[in-house]
């Protein structure tokens, strides 16, 4: 939250000047569409990690899906998706939840390992997530961990919309007792806009659900000309 | 869209990158896409490689109700499938073309044209839609024969005509639509120990027509039995006009026929019940008691509304003139049912009820013509209309059954002239006259009803040819006007008779062996070899008259009185007379045949032509082609299984 209402392309200007790694200052040169840029016209990339848990500081990233799209077209054909090893062992809960084992974890490379070609998948375009905290805080904590610098980057939350949207069409008696506004798991926020029941948990999958969400909630709450400015965090 | 195809190159560099240092990049296999589209056809038939390679070439596209999803003449890049939701599609003139839904394919039409837009898409709830790009789609086509063929039938046909035979889910779909899916009105009921007065004040007071009657014997706590109704018209006829104390029990003077439907029944079957009596309010039972009541009204939501409309005017005209007038809107009808994925028993029921409709109406004002007639009657259709598999137009085969007390000398004009007004204004409805002169303006064909029963006795005893083809078409009957319980009574007669008589029924299937399948050897088409209909086949003479000639003859075997080869094939089946599984076989080659014939009808009268039933291979879809020959195999199978069945020198079971 701390580039809100913050001016991103003069901010990562800043950072590419900052950064010491190659490949982050590669990153932070690439640029950035402004934020008048009409959301019909800005490049994204929907975005999905699977995490050994939920917290950034001990839980590590295993897998990482990505879809890059527009307003109007999701383009599975550039989908990307990566296992990569976390240095401390997987525990039975998450292995519970993303279906990801030992084994499979065993012959996947480190993280830094894949950096270049995740950080080139996602130049110049605006990561799109469902919950900015995992994506953003995680390969934070990733790189502050292997570089000694975090990354920082502007996101559109699709949980986040949905939450002001939910929260729009409560009443103030609602919002005054802290009633729950409605679900905003994936596949809740799916849901409301008639989108189908995708197999959650696996981050190719999650990152195309997320892209779809996107397109339905700018189609149900937003236009076209919208600028990317009412949407990125 | 520049920055993306930008994008596009990068991101496939940085892979040959990675991978020659030795990175291991996954490319992303999007499972939802791979695992949607092989549930659905043509995918379906692709292996699992394909799927996987054409999965991650797909493009997703979220479009919300109401909006443009594709544009007549704008350029076309994918061939899309329906993830989530529904379209339509529209001709260029903006009349509805079809209407799609979940895993349905469209915009290969424009694709195979000249990669425009042909039929504009909308929207017509959100819908989630993947997209195949075009050089991906040409590939398939050119790798995957079934993926190709999928595609080259729909071209040719149109998908909503292949939808009427592949009998694909569709909420709409006039066949799957139960009666107990439908809002029902509460039923109305009074015991049956109640008096007129009352039932008159409970009719009076919910401002309705028509009051069911049921059993108060029934012990409490148990739902009553539907045993009558009693009509404002039953109050007139059969109270005031007779002088009945209203104190009676209203047992007394109730109907007790009453045509009720069970709530399993599909939508179309009520339809065509409350059509062909000609009532508005239908009552539903489950188990004999009534649970509610369908009004004309609330089906026309649901039905084929065209054909409501036709025949609810038909009862309006108060000429053949205008009769005639109407009757132009016939092939409209016809056309317009084939495009909303009516079966053929739909069709045939739905023309039937027309042809029906037409009888009734000309049999009234022939009666107000003429005056009441001396004697009682009924008035008998014959043939495909009897069987309901009458398609659009059919000669108009008919006859009359008259009440044992009639006399030539005092009768006999009487019903020559009505017989004469209907024929004429059937024939200026455009249903031909029969060249056979099997029609009730042939004296012969006016007959008592135990002249009948004597003509058909003989037929049965001496199996003649001459008794054969006239049981073909006399057997196959149905009372549209008059007393028409004789009809059934008729029906009864002719069936109890022939199930006995081993040498009749052998006689019949020699008889029904006469027209053969066009099949060659090899299973190639025999096509006709000259004359004006060169280089097509008769599917009907040589496709659904064997097949219902069959029918016909196992249906006399097991004393079935049904008269729809369908619901015939249904009696035969529980009667256990087929091998496993041909009984299906049969029912499903005669929808087959049936409905390609009735598409090549559609489309004769789509272009102005003449509608025949000679279809010429070649202007079908190797789909429909495939198909037929599959279809006109199990015609050929069964007449093998009818000439060994029913050889007279093995005894019958």
């Amino acid at each position: 939250m701390k580039a809100r209402n913050q001016d991103w392309p003069a901010y990562f200007d800043q950072l590419a000047i900052k950064s010491q790694d190659h490949r982050l200052h590669r990153y932070y040169t690439g640029g950035l569409v402004s934020g008048d840029t009409a959301i019909v016209n800005t490049p994204m990339v929907a975005m999905d990690f699977e995490t050994t848990g939920m917290n950034a500081d001990t839980d590590e990233i295993v897998s990482i899906g990505l879809v890059p799209f527009s307003l109007h077209h999701i383009f599975c054909r550039e989908s990307a998706h990566w296992l990569v090893k976390p240095k401390q062992a997987l525990t039975e809960g998450s292995v519970v939840i993303h279906g990801i084992t030992h084994s499979d974890i065993n012959a996947a490379p480190d993280l830094e390992a894949i950096l270049e070609a995740l950080l080139t998948a996602i130049a110049g375009r605006i990561p799109v997530v469902h919950y900015r905290h995992i994506e953003r805080e995680f390969l934070a904590q990733a790189l502050l961990d292997r570089l000694g610098e975090p990354i920082t980057f502007p996101v559109i939350d699709t949980m986040a919309i949905e939450y002001n949207v939910l929260r729009c069409r409560q009443g103030l008696v609602d919002r005054l007792l802290k009633r729950s506004p409605g679900g905003l798991r994936l596949g809740d926020c799916r849901e409301r806009y008639g989108l189908p029941n995708y197999h959650a948990h696996h981050a190719p999958t999650d990152a195309l659900a997320t892209a779809e969400l996107l397109q339905a909630q700018i189609a149900y709450h937003f236009s076209e000309n919208t600028p990317l400015s009412e949407l990125w965090l | 869209m520049t920055q993306a195809g930008e994008f596009a190159a990068n991101l496939t560099l940085t892979f040959i990158n990675s991978s020659q240092t030795g990175i291991d990049i996954v490319h992303a296999e999007q499972l939802e896409i791979s695992g949607f589209l092989e549930k659905n056809p043509p995918f379906d038939e692709l292996s699992q490689e394909a799927l996987k390679e054409l999965a991650q070439q797909v493009e997703v596209a979220y479009y919300r109700a109401g909006s443009n999803i594709l544009n007549f003449a704008e350029p076309l890049q994918n061939l899309y499938v329906i993830r989530r939701g529904a379209v339509e599609t529209y001709r260029r003139s903006g009349e509805l073309y079809n209407r799609l839904s979940d895993g349905d394919v469209f915009g290969q039409m424009g694709l195979l044209m000249n990669q425009r837009v042909r039929f504009p898409v909308k929207a017509i709830e959100d819908t989630l839609v993947y997209c195949i790009p075009f050089e991906q789609f040409r590939d398939y086509c050119d790798r995957y024969e079934t993926f190709a063929d999928f595609f080259e039938s729909e071209s040719e046909s149109s998908s909503v005509l292949r939808k009427a035979v592949s009998a694909q889910h569709d909420n709409n779909d006039l066949t799957t639509v139960q009666v107990k899916g439908l809002m029902l009105r509460e039923p109305i009921m009074i015991p049956n120990r109640a008096s007129i007065r009352e039932a008159a004040e409970v009719m009076t007071a919910n401002h309705i027509s028509s009051l069911l009657v049921v059993n108060q014997d029934q012990s409490a706590g148990n739902s009553a039995e539907l045993v009558g109704i009693i009509t404002d018209r039953d109050l007139r006829e059969r109270v005031l006009a007779r002088g009945i104390d209203p104190a009676t029990s209203v047992d007394r003077v109730m109907s007790n026929q009453i045509i009720t439907l069970d709530d399993n029944a599909y939508v179309f079957e009520a339809t065509l019940l409350m059509l062909r009596h000609n009532i508005h309010h239908l009552p539903i039972v489950q188990r004999q008691k009534p649970v509610g009541v369908l009004a004309l009204s609330d089906l026309m939501r649901h039905e084929s509304k065209s054909s409501i409309l036709l025949v609810r005017s038909i009862f309006k005209m108060s000429s053949i003139e205008e009769l005639k007038i109407h009757a132009g809107q016939l092939p409209a009808v016809f056309v317009r049912m084939v495009k909303e994925d009516a079966n053929s028993h739909m069709i045939g029921s739905a023309m039937a009820v027309i042809g029906r409709s037409f009888k009734q109406r000309l049999l009234e004002l022939a009666e107000e013509q003429f005056g009441p007639p001396p004697v009682d009657y009924c008035f008998l259709a014959l043939g495909s209309m009897a069987r309901d598999e009458q398609l659009i137009y059919t000669d108009q085969d008919n006859a009359m059954v008259l009440d044992d007390n009639y006399r030539e000398a005092d009768h006999g004009a009487y019903f020559s002239q009505v017989a004469k007004f209907v024929s004429d204004g059937l024939a200026a409805c455009g249903y031909a006259y029969c060249d056979g002169e099997v029609m009730a303006t042939n004296p012969k064909w006016r007959m008592t009803l135990s002249g009948w029963k004597q003509h058909f006795s003989n037929w049965i005893d001496e199996a003649s040819p001459q008794a054969l083809l006239n049981s073909n078409i006399f057997f196959d009957l149905d009372g549209v006007w008059g007393r028409t319980g004789w009809a059934t009574d008729l029906r009864r007669f002719i069936t109890h008779k022939s199930k006995k008589n081993r040498k009749f029924l052998a006689s019949m299937a020699r008889n029904a062996l006469n027209r053969t399948p066009p099949l060659g050897f090899f299973k190639e088409f025999v096509l006709e070899k000259d004359g004006q209909h060169k280089d097509s086949m008769n599917l009907k003479r040589r496709g659904t008259a064997p097949l219902t000639d069959i029918i016909r003859v196992h249906a006399l075997a097991v004393g079935s009185v049904a008269v729809n080869s369908f619901e015939r094939l249904e009696d035969v089946i529980a009667a256990d007379l087929l091998p496993e599984g041909k009984g299906t076989d049969m029912s499903d080659a005669l929808e087959y045949i049936s409905i390609v014939r009735i598409r090549h009808q559609a489309k004769q009268i789509e272009a102005g032509e003449v509608v025949d039933n000679n279809v010429r291979p070649r202007h079908l879809t190797s789909f429909d082609r495939r198909n037929l020959k599959e279809a006109f195999q199990v015609v050929s199978s069964a007449q093998n299984f009818l000439k060994y069945r029913y050889n007279s020198n093995i005894p019958m079971k």
